[in-house]
């Protein structure tokens, strides 16, 4: 394994060039169509904070379930202080001291503080029983220690904020006496005080010698709380060393693998008229005061926070929402749209974001899943005109560059990649006027992603116009004729994609003064 | 998949596998072999079986459950169910026998029979679709509630002295040994299977039994969609009740008692998913007539109802573990 060689006074003084506390090696996974892991190779120091990073779909999930036993890996070695180990099942995972902290914190809603921070390894009494007192007792304890001394150890879980949730897993941690903790992407909802106390919390686990493994996309982070930094990308391991002296431009460079802006077509976009007109769009809760209009011809890029509000406001356009209040109209004709189905039929096709929930179903073959918004078409009187079907899907997916081995194939047996081109083709098929693609290319690999920019630069020189949300900089900067910023439900600006750079759009969508 | 890169849009064809193999290997190929198996013991067992009248005796064991079981089948495929169906039998029969009372004759009785399915089942579908509770706890309310309504008008008695031109739906053949219930039966298959398989319909119910949240973002009306198969189910155990009253001749509290779950059976022997999103009609014919011959054939055998209860149970609980380890052996086959 290579390592940087880094002279030792830029270390700090614990942190010897010691032995590496968790080791993984060769490891390597695949899921039917898909390489996911590809001999990867990690390390994790104890007393360190190391950084992995790496684009959506660059592998690092996977790497993170089987750390914690969820997977198992195809090959490779996984070792604890030099010591050869197998994880066979998440309990294995926990009796080797390895914890980790999700996203969404995968704890016990409906139970205690207490219950959560020591289930499975309770204090016991005489009987075998629970020992109620004591576990409260070391519950607080527990906490304490880590500064975090204003949560009830009675509380019910789901009472807190996703913050004060974090804490509770840290102290599950600390309770097992975890030597390993992995932080899966846990500032993603967090403010920016919550963020700040995090990183107390993980100064304080550093300094109880622990070894960690922060994941996370903002990278004023990683430099803020890692020492060492991993790269990976499309499964594969790219770089590893020590952040201090390691540029952002280095990894981004790694990252991504190319200059980022030749992934992206060139354009010539001619823009028309305004298409769709939405004005004063409300919600209750998610969003409020939407006005904007989308020419004919464009693409309209939506960049923002999650939590935004994004995904929210392309719901209600597609009839998927109730508003309380607005407008919304395409061509100069109003849309009052109660379901999905006038919505499509007005032209307006919403490719949602949640792949797997919202896009695919999974369980019928592709065929099937392209006609299904368009069954209108490929029926007469209600009966099924089979070889009409097969007519539209092949049209779009052929078109798409969809790889499969036939139309009648089960569109789950499909990569992610070709399952987002499926969804994107069953759009296409109902001839929209207008197509809201919700992170398009989230979670698909590099070739797919290219494909689908590919084809939206197609489409919008075709007529269509697109709205593309996108939480991905690269994406917005490179496909977008104009950006919109979102910020708290609420559009902060609206501006041509012309001399526009990250750290603008960054400091818009975060409310930072520039 | 194979791994050689094509030039650009490369013709993806509509299907790979010969559809008369697959067919051979289908979960409903099992069943033809099953029924025949059966068939032949039933044969062996008793002198009495083969015969046309026997065998048309038979039909009856199935056709009342069967036609449930066929709009039962889409329900479940769905990812619904229900469980009154039995129950919607007995308040059908009981408020087709109050209209004899009443002095109303066989039209009017075959409407209200229909009828009184038809609204126990929107019911079923309003309270599902409406409020969103979970059909199961839903139609384990309503076929209380059915049937206790029965129960409240009968009593222990019975009504009887229904004209004898109404006897003819349950009774009556239509050419020699061909009754008419049979002809119903092959006649709502065939409709069933129309609807089911050949219509956007059919499409939708599909898509809905494997993601009903895909299907809504596909502009699928899901809550409309699972409620006409609500009506659509009680519809089917209103026919049901009017075959079964008229077979019967009589009407009391208690009849149809446990058919819910011979239905459920049937459905799922069929090869439909109890967790929605596949299962075919043709596979649900065939399981209701394999229920058919082996409860005629234990009937010819002189088994005690108790036991067939016990049979049907075990059969029941064997058919919704048979299909998962048949699928896996097809994955691990396929793979």
């Amino acid at each position: 394994m290579m390592h940087t060689t880094i002279r030792r006074e830029q270390l700090p003084e614990e942190t010897r060039q010691a032995s590496p506390r968790f080791s993984l090696s060769g490891i390597s996974k695949s899921f039917p169509g898909v390489r996911a892991l590809n001999k990867v190779a990690l390390s994790l120091y104890p007393g360190q904070v190391t950084a992995l990073i790496g684009e959506n779909g660059a592998g690092k999930s996977t790497l993170v379930k089987i750390m914690t036993g969820i997977y198992q890996p195809d090959e490779g070695e996984i070792a604890i202080d030099g010591e050869g180990v197998s994880l066979p099942a998440a309990h294995s995972a926990f009796v080797h001291g390895i914890s980790a902290i999700h996203q969404e914190t995968v704890l016990f809603d409906d139970l205690s503080v207490a219950e959560n921070i020591f289930l499975g390894h309770a204090p016991r009494t005489r009987f075998g029983l629970i020992d109620w007192s004591r576990m409260r007792r070391d519950a607080r304890e527990v906490l304490e220690a880590m500064g975090a001394s204003h949560i009830d150890p009675d509380t019910r879980l789901r009472e807190l904020g996703i913050a004060n949730k974090h804490l509770v897993a840290v102290g599950r941690a600390m309770s097992i006496d975890a030597r390993i903790v992995i932080m899966d992407e846990p500032t993603a909802a967090l403010s920016a005080k919550e963020i700040e106390e995090l990183f107390l919390l993980i100064e304080f686990l550093k300094s109880q010698d622990k070894a960690i493994l922060f994941i996370s996309h903002k990278f004023d982070e990683i430099y803020r709380i890692a020492d060492r930094y991993t790269v990976f990308r499309d499964g594969e391991m790219v770089g590893e060393g020590m952040l201090a002296g390691t540029s952002q431009n280095e990894i981004v460079k790694m990252m991504v693998g190319r200059a980022v802006d030749h992934i992206f077509p060139e354009r010539h976009p001619t823009i028309g008229a305004p298409l769709l007109s939405v004005s004063t769009l409300s919600h209750p809760t998610e969003f409020d005061d939407i006005s904007f209009e989308l020419r004919k011809g464009e693409i309209l890029g939506f960049y923002g926070l999650v939590g935004a509000g994004r995904s929210e406001l392309m719901q209600a356009i597609a009839g998927m929402t109730r508003t309380s209040k607005g407008t919304i109209s395409l061509d100069g004709k109003a849309i009052a749209s109660r379901s999905a189905a006038d919505t499509v039929a007005a032209g307006i096709a919403y490719v949602p974001e949640e792949r797997g929930r919202q896009g695919v179903v999974i369980g019928l073959p592709i065929f099937q899943n392209v006609s299904l918004p368009s069954l209108k078409r490929t029926s007469e009187f209600g009966v099924l005109k089979l070889a009409s079907e097969f007519q539209l899907a092949r049209r779009y997916t052929e078109r798409l560059d969809l790889r499969a081995s036939s139309l009648s194939q089960d569109v789950g047996t499909l990569s992610g990649g070709n399952q987002q081109k499926v969804v994107i083709a069953k759009w296409l098929a109902t001839r929209p006027k207008v197509i809201i693609l919700d992170e398009p290319t989230k979670g698909i690999d590099i070739g797919s992603k290219a494909a689908v920019h590919g084809f939206m630069a197609e489409l919008v020189a075709e007529g269509l116009s697109v709205i593309m949300v996108s939480s991905e900089l690269p994406e917005i900067l490179g496909m977008s004729d104009r950006v919109v910023v979102m910020r708290e439900g609420r559009i902060v600006s609206i501006r041509e994609n012309k001399g526009l750079d990250a750290e603008t759009l960054v400091r818009l969508a975060a409310g930072i003064a520039a | 998949m194979s791994t050689t890169e094509l030039a650009h849009n490369r013709h993806i064809p509509d299907r790979l596998d010969n559809p008369l193999r697959s067919a051979l290997f289908s979960w409903e190929t099992l069943l033809i072999l099953v029924a025949v198996a059966i068939f032949a013991l039933n044969s062996l067992a008793s002198p009495y079986f083969l015969n046309a009248w026997s065998l048309s005796d038979l039909t009856f064991n199935f056709v009342e459950k069967g036609l449930i079981a066929l709009a039962m089948a889409l329900l479940i495929i769905a990812g619904e169910i229900d469980l009154s169906v039995a129950a919607i039998i007995a308040l059908s029969s009981t408020i087709m026998g109050m209209a004899v009372q009443a002095g109303v004759d066989t039209p009017g009785l075959v409407l209200i029979g229909l009828g009184v399915g038809l609204a126990c089942g929107a019911f079923n579908g309003l309270l599902v679709t409406k409020l969103g509770l979970p059909s199961i706890v839903v139609t384990i309310g309503t076929m209380s509630l059915f049937r206790g309504i029965a129960y409240i008008i009968l009593g222990d008695q019975a009504y009887r002295g229904y004209p004898a031109s109404f006897a003819f739906f349950g009774q009556g053949y239509v050419w020699w040994v061909i009754s008419f219930e049979i002809v119903l039966f092959v006649i709502m298959a065939l409709l069933f299977w129309f609807l089911l398989h050949r219509t956007s319909f059919g499409r939708m119910v599909f898509a809905i039994g494997n993601n009903p949240v895909a299907a809504t973002f596909s502009g699928v009306r899901v809550e409309r969609i699972k409620f006409i198969l609500f009506c659509l189910t009680g519809l089917m155990a209103g026919v049901a009740s009017v075959l079964l009253t008229s077979r019967l001749g009589s009407t009391r509290p208690s009849i149809a008692q446990g058919y819910e779950l011979e239905v459920i059976t049937m459905v799922v022997l069929g090869g439909v998913s109890i967790l929605g999103g596949s299962g075919s009609i043709a596979g649900v014919v065939l399981a209701a007539i394999i229920m058919g011959l082996v409860t005629f054939g234990l009937g010819l055998l002189n088994v005690p109802g108790i036991v067939m209860s016990i049979f049907i149970g075990l059969l029941l609980i064997t058919v919704i573990a048979l299909p998962i380890l048949w699928r896996r052996l097809r994955e691990r086959q396929g793979a």
